[in-house]
């Protein structure tokens, strides 16, 4: 189970990561071992086999509609890298 | 004996007695700090104006309750009010949140007195505290080795006396791993026992809250506090949290312990094997009915982990964009170069590879054989231990196959150093307590054993821990670290 | 479209619940506060925080799937939709995937007359994201800024079958949906505040073929009107692309309401892999069947219920009944007039033409105007009994809509009232024949237009207030005597 170059750029995309050409690489082959190791399980059948997705096995955990203060903003807004009009500012979209 | 030598509990009895003020306690620790963060560099931030002013405080109200007047360290996970939270990462470099986790904020509200906040392995990842964005923490025992991870800083600090106790997070194992290499107490409860309210996500079917301690008496002491139903996380359990110190009496007769076989294998430090058998034989003293037992998938335990652990991180780390908080790359001309660009800059390596993990075992095509596989794996991994706990009561085994590495030994493959936690993730993916204590030494380095309960047993766990703990003095060893 | 190609559409509807906090915090959902001050670290994605569902949501959710006649199923989950937008802070959005909370369905509507069942195929709770601000255009803005308010607030995805085959049926469509959830009380519906949104998902295909063909998603919809506009333009589009020998390229377009066409919004990024998966932090739902039966029993009565009410119980023909029924509020106030005035005709003719365009007019909805069932109850029966005629009626009501002032009130400040009184008019309309003794003349000589021109002088005397009826009767009476 070896990851092209194009996979690792196409996952490093989805994952928004920007990467070197060498690290392009590296991850490729890193990633591949352990992809390697996980085609361990299978080996194991698991058709029948319903996921745990939940430990707990808890349902209908809710609140209640009531409004309670919102944060500050400016305790809000404090950490942003930019902001202009008590907004976070980002760079062009497009 | 020095203050900061002390047991929380013994530091309780002198500022019951009036024998001490809170403000001396913390002016000892940080004497103690002082001393020793050179060579242990257990923490990221220490804030001790602000500690000594709410000794102060705690001094004028002139009563100790509980936790009152004592000092604590936290794992850098936790997002304490006001005090800088870094994760461990670069990316979160000057973060300081306007918000309190719940766990650290039970402790405040008993007035607890934080002292700082300890490194880590960036956002949790790691076994060795290596991946800390800042700088490795030593193991005060052998400050050429790792102090094991992700909260190496939390295991190493208690171990060195610089605090009495410390919060720490567990996702595969990274309360009980370095608890073991550091030789201190170190327990995960069941999942959904403490809140993870406030506690930075890694894998949010994984992660939970526990306790570094010198002793039982002390794990269970603080576990008391931080236990219990949050409203604002809806994974934590509606259930009573029992008084965790009460079962401390030392009377493990007929208490049914199994040892997986598994566990024992050959990857196992011979040495390691032998102090774990030693200690059963121990339990078999104290009246403790011991077998051996077999959890025929544990070998799928950790390829398994490790899709579903990177598989949540990658959602749980794509909100680290630069748009609100957080390091953002300034040179980036449209956002979405914003994005890769600011998370490339920001994030280590490791980080940067299980994100790429996890988004690959979700993505479309891979969804089914590989995070799907992992949680149907999970599933069965979760059965073995359910069949085993029909019979008894308590799973013994070695906390890992080897006693601390050496910094920089395991660098090279990923792989080899996930294998470190290959005792430990079991129990996370099954959702069950586990915690660690000292039962030996090899090559002057602390051995740990795990012990493993049913879900929402962790009174059983106290009780086992202590009778092996007091019935021994391993607890009472400290490391030299060459300073007085 | 031509002979030999139909359309075909399905519309993705978002309808915000109308709850008053968000869906998985406690932040207010009013709308309208100033940019981020109904946030928390909770919707604004900070590290370290976990959503808590709002029980209200579900409670809405599963009214909504009733209203649809969808099913409920027994279990249904949250999933993550994984994406990277400035707008969500998460970088994903708690959504639904594989089990939403309704199933299935329909919605019913009719288009000059034509019935029609277009089908449901599901519907599932989602949060909303926030919202961007530019400078200009998205296209050539040089930054944008984030507002998060709307970040968190409770959204159901309505997702119909590809039903409809016209513009006009999507419309309907979307007045029938809008309809339903007003008198469920799910949700204010409001487009213009985009409590109401959605998306038209439009293919063409040769007549008779079984396949469907490539479809484009249109968004920025942000009225009726550019619904219907922008599926015809794109059905057009397609057909006229397809002509030329181009294939259709499945995407996203955006309508242009300016320029009146929709512009493809394909960007050099890959489409969407959401890589979808259980949403760890919130345990599923499992929906008894004594919650629904419970939120069953509290449903409001329901669109097609009410308009076959009016048919059967008023005997108004459909396509008033259909008008009345449009919201909540159009048939409370019918209800409530009907009470006072039992002429349904009347009633209904009145609401859907006078006080229909000077709502219109006015851009408000019924139950923001100054005319309240009351007030048009008493100006009705002035027109019944005399006191106005139906032309004064008119001007009245006009004076009602603007002022909020009675009836009784305006017809007496503006003397409006109509004249009946023999005793008044007698003498008016003896003063006017006399005075023109040649159209007498012309009147004996069977000219009709004399009488016209005696009414019309008479009626000018009276400012109009003469009543009609009364007049010809006295005229006649005293040209008979001359």
């Amino acid at each position: 189970m070896a990851l092209t170059i194009k996979e690792v750029e196409h996952v490093a995309l989805l994952a928004r990561l920007s990467l070197s050409e060498d690290e392009k690489k590296r991850f490729g082959e890193q990633l591949s071992s352990i992809l390697n190791y996980a085609d361990n399980l299978n080996s194991l059948p698991t058709d029948d086999v319903e996921p745990l997705t939940h430990i707990l096995t808890v349902n209908n955990v809710f609140r209640t509609d009531d409004i309670k203060p919102s944060m500050d903003r400016d305790e809000m807004l404090a950490n942003a890298p930019q902001a202009e009009n008590s907004q976070y500012k980002v760079p062009k979209i497009m | 004996m020095e203050l900061y030598e002390l047991t929380l509990h013994e530091l309780q009895e002198r500022l019951a007695r009036r024998e001490v003020t809170s403000e001396e306690i913390v002016k000892s620790i940080f004497t103690r700090i002082n001393r020793v963060e050179d060579k242990v560099k257990s923490f990221i931030t220490l804030i001790e104006e602000s500690a000594l002013q709410r000794a102060r405080v705690i001094d004028n109200g002139g009563i100790y309750p509980g936790i009152a007047g004592i000092p604590l360290g936290l794992k850098d996970i936790f997002c304490t009010r006001g005090v800088k939270t870094t994760c461990g990462s670069k990316i979160l470099e000057n973060f300081v949140p306007a918000y309190e986790s719940t766990a650290s904020g039970r402790l405040d509200q008993q007035q607890g007195v934080l002292v700082g906040k300890l490194n880590m392995d960036e956002f949790a990842m790691g076994s060795s505290t290596e991946n800390s964005a800042f700088f490795a923490t030593r193991n005060p025992w052998d400050l050429t080795r790792v102090p094991g991870g992700s909260s190496g800083g939390s295991a190493a600090a208690v171990a060195a006396d610089e605090v009495p106790f410390a919060l720490g997070t567990d996702t595969g194992g990274s309360i009980r791993q370095p608890a073991s290499y550091c030789g201190v107490v170190g327990m995960k409860p069941t999942y959904g026992r403490v809140s993870r309210w406030g506690v930075i996500a890694f894998a949010s079917s994984l992660d939970q809250v526990g306790v570094f301690s010198k002793d039982v008496r002390d794990n269970a002491l603080v576990m008391n506090i931080i236990a219990g139903h949050d409203p604002l996380d809806s994974t934590s359990a509606a259930i009573e949290v029992p008084d965790y110190t009460s079962n401390l009496d030392g009377d493990v007769r007929g208490l049914r312990i199994a040892f997986p076989k598994e566990y024992f294998g050959p990857g196992i430090d011979a040495a390691i094997t032998k102090s774990i058998k030693k200690a059963l034989q121990k339990y078999e003293e104290l009246g403790a009915i011991v077998e051996e037992v077999s959890l025929p998938h544990s070998q799928y335990a950790l390829p398994a982990y490790y899709l579903v652990a990177p598989a949540e991180a990658s959602a749980n780390l794509a909100r680290f964009d630069g748009v609100r908080y957080g390091y953002r790359d300034f040179e980036a001309e449209n956002v979405v170069s914003m994005f890769s660009r600011t998370r490339a800059q920001g994030f280590g390596d490791e980080v940067k590879r299980r994100i790429m993990l996890g988004t690959y075992a979700l993505s479309s095509g891979y969804y089914d054989a590989y995070y799907l596989k992992a949680l149907k794996v999970r599933r069965l991994i979760a059965n073995d231990f359910a069949k085993v706990f029909h019979d008894f009561d308590l799973i013994v085994s070695p906390t890992t196959p080897t006693i601390a590495f050496k910094l920089g030994e395991q660098s090279g493959d990923p792989l080899t150093i996930y294998m470190n936690d290959i005792l430990t993730v079991p129990v996370n993916m099954a959702g069950l307590p586990g915690m660690s204590i000292p039962c030996g030494f090899e090559q002057g380095m602390p051995i740990g054993m795990q012990l493993i309960g049913k879900a929402f047993d962790e009174a059983t766990l106290y009780k086992a821990a202590y009778a092996f703990e007091q019935n021994t003095d391993y607890h009472t060893m400290k490391p030299d670290l060459g300073v007085k | 479209m031509s002979k030999d190609f139909e359309i075909v559409i399905g519309l993705e509807v978002h309808a915000e619940l109308k709850t008053q906090t968000k869906i998985f915090c406690s932040c207010s959902t009013a709308f309208g506060a100033e940019p981020n001050t109904q946030t928390c670290p909770v919707c604004a994605g900070f590290p370290g925080m976990l959503p808590v569902l709002n029980e209200k949501v579900v409670e809405l959710a599963i009214k909504t799937g009733l209203a649809l006649h969808s099913e409920i199923p027994e279990v249904c989950k949250f999933d993550r939709k994984n994406y990277f937008y400035p707008d969500s802070p998460k970088a994903y959005q708690i959504s639904q995937f594989d089990l939403p909370v309704c199933v299935g369905g329909f919605v019913d509507i009719d288009v000059n007359g034509q019935k029609k069942r277009v089908g449901i195929t599901r519907a599932h709770m989602e949060e909303d994201a926030g919202k961007l601000v530019h400078q200009g255009d998205i296209t050539t803005t040089p930054f944008s800024l984030v507002d998060l308010n709307r970040c968190g607030v409770p959204l159901l995805e309505i997702v119909s079958e590809p039903d409809m085959r016209s513009a006009q049926e999507a419309r309907a469509y979307m007045e029938k949906l809008r309809s339903m959830l007003l008198f469920a009380g799910v949700s204010d519906c409001k487009m213009q505040e985009g409590s109401l949104r959605c998306d038209a998902n439009v293919s063409i295909r040769p007549i008779g073929q079984k396949e469907f063909g490539t479809r484009t998603e249109i968004k920025n919809l942000n009225s009726f009107r550019a619904l219907e506009r922008a599926i015809e333009y794109e059905a057009n589009r397609q057909k006229e692309a397809l002509e030329d020998g181009e294939e259709i390229i499945q995407e996203t377009r955006t309508w242009d309401e300016e320029k009146q066409l929709t512009r493809s919004m394909r960007s050099k990024e890959e489409a969407h892999d959401y890589r979808y998966f259980p949403e760890p932090d919130l345990p599923p739902l499992k929906i008894s069947s004594e919650w629904v039966e419970k939120i069953r029993g509290q449903m409001p009565e329901m669109p097609d219920q009410a308009q076959i009410r009016l048919v059967e119980e008023y005997g108004l023909p459909e396509y008033d009944a259909g008008l009345l029924t449009l919201t909540p509020e159009n048939l409370i106030f019918f209800d409530q007039c009907l009470k006072e005035y039992p002429d349904a005709k009347t009633v209904s003719n009145w609401m859907m033409g006078e006080l229909g365009r000077l709502l219109n007019q006015n851009n408000l909805e019924i139950g923001e105007c100054n005319i309240k069932p009351i007030d048009l109850v008493q100006m009705l029966k002035a027109i019944e009994d005399g006191s106005i005629s139906g032309k004064m009626a008119k001007a009245v009501f006009e004076e009602m809509f603007a002022s909020g002032k009675s009836p009784a009130l305006i017809i007496k400040e503006k003397g409006l009232v109509q004249i009946s009184d023999e005793g008044t008019l007698v003498p008016v309309i003896e003063d006017i024949v006399k005075a023109n003794p040649r159209v007498v003349e012309d009147y004996k000589n069977g000219k009709d237009k004399a009488l016209g021109f005696f009414i019309g002088q008479i009626m000018k005397s009276t400012r109009g207030q003469a009543n009609p009826a009364l007049v010809n009767k006295l005229l006649k009476e005293c040209l008979d005597k001359q």
